[in-house]
């Protein structure tokens, strides 16, 4: 989707502020807000991009205004209601009213060395690579409204396949729970000016990470 | 809510915020360069396939699947972002400080990466090319810079106290030797 969170290239955000002996935390409840994510998505109640794609629903305002970790809650709360894990009123409330769903599997302090390696996202190739590196290829120009991981700044454009990735699970399926519907990722490299045109600094590279349904050759 | 449901195990919450605060951080990733700039072969096996060479080191927790090392050169600086949300090779580097996930860094770093670098007071001549990494799908980068002159024969614990967070990165350069002599 067209969305907030989309934000390469765009202007008037202001100056990068670094902040000094920054903790890792800066409240602790934004410590359990990264650990409950966690262990939801060990108990595979949800996965990565449905994480990515709920945050991106979040209305503008609320996605810009937000710390980082108010819009990781926000979409996990999006995930638990509208998966069924829980009500609204029981979030509100902060207490269960109905007995939770059977999990697939539960994370506990046992098993948690397995939950802090992240998982593989290659799958079994459906079909041979279509692009090698050297290729030209141009990225199409599509708007899907749902996730994507195509970059708006970089749809249409032309570039040169420089490195296959391998055969990964596809976001734009995952998301809306099409399966993992496997495609072939590329890293796809541009230049400064095909991607911002005479603005663009000529000493500047840059590339995405591409999906071989993102691409057609060139 | 979710403690009451059974979801979630309040001991393995806090052991998540534990490992997070006190195990992982950017010293595993500085360990890795410093051990890639003394060692030919090791840095030969790291740019080829960063997932198998970190994996070999029993210091470092175990790496997924998709860890790319891109290497900094005389010609080519490489900076590392993403555009789309705040994906970070957490495993070598721990959590991404708040300025990587920050509206002004994800917006310019595709744009302007030398105004980005200047921010952070990096002013690279103009004949050396920047290449700036979206990490737009599960591939994770880990920025290996060039090596200080001045360094030779130092241990590997000495060089890893060059390496900060922000030159594996992209948006820093390693320390100068005379500011940890």
């Amino acid at each position: 989707m067209d969305g907030v969170h989309d934000m390469g290239g765009m202007d008037g955000f202001g100056k990068i502020e670094v902040e000094k002996n920054e903790p890792v935390f800066h409240a602790s409840w934004e410590g359990r807000v990264l650990a409950m994510q966690r262990s939801m998505a060990y108990a595979r109640a949800w996965n990565i991009d449905h994480s990515r794609f709920a945050q991106e629903q979040l209305p503008p305002i609320t996605y810009l205004s937000a710390s980082y970790y108010q819009r990781w809650a926000l979409g996990m709360e999006k995930n638990i209601i509208e998966r069924g894990f829980a009500s609204a009123e029981e979030l509100k409330a902060g207490h269960a009213t109905t007995p939770g769903k059977m999990l697939r599997r539960k994370l506990t302090v046992s098993v948690l060395q397995d939950s802090l390696t992240r998982p593989s996202y290659f799958r079994q190739q459906q079909a041979p690579a279509l692009f090698k590196p050297g290729d030209r290829v141009r990225t199409r120009n599509i708007h899907p409204k749902t996730h994507t991981r195509l970059p708006r700044y970089a749809r249409g454009k032309l570039g040169v396949v420089e490195r296959c990735q391998g055969c990964h699970m596809y976001p734009d399926s995952v998301a809306v729970d099409q399966g993992d519907n496997p495609q072939w990722l590329y890293t796809v490299v541009f230049t400064g000016n095909e991607l911002w045109g005479p603005d663009g600094d000529p000493t500047v590279q840059v590339s995405i990470e591409a999906f071989e349904p993102y691409l057609e050759s060139a | 809510m979710l403690s009451e449901k059974g979801y979630i195990d309040p001991a393995a919450l806090d052991a998540i915020v534990d490992y997070y605060e006190t195990k992982v951080g950017p010293r595993n990733g500085a360990k890795v360069v410093a051990k890639a700039w003394r060692e030919p072969a090791f840095k030969e096996s790291l740019l080829a396939d960063a997932t198998k060479a970190v994996g070999t080191l029993g210091h470092v927790s175990r790496v997924g699947d998709h860890l790319v090392a891109v290497e900094n050169t005389p010609k080519r600086h490489n900076m590392v972002v993403c555009t789309l949300c705040s994906c970070y090779p957490w495993e070598i580097l721990g959590l991404p400080p708040v300025w990587y996930k920050s509206a002004p860094y994800r917006s310019r770093a595709v744009k302007d990466p030398r105004g980005v670098l200047a921010d952070f007071g990096v002013k690279l001549p103009i004949d050396i090319e920047i290449r700036v990494w979206d990490s737009t799908a599960e591939t994770r980068f880990l920025v290996l810079p060039i090596r200080p002159a001045g360094t030779d024969g130092w241990s590997e614990e000495q060089l890893a106290e060059l390496v900060t967070r922000d030159c594996m990165i992209g948006t820093g350069l390693p320390k100068n030797p005379s500011e940890i002599r």
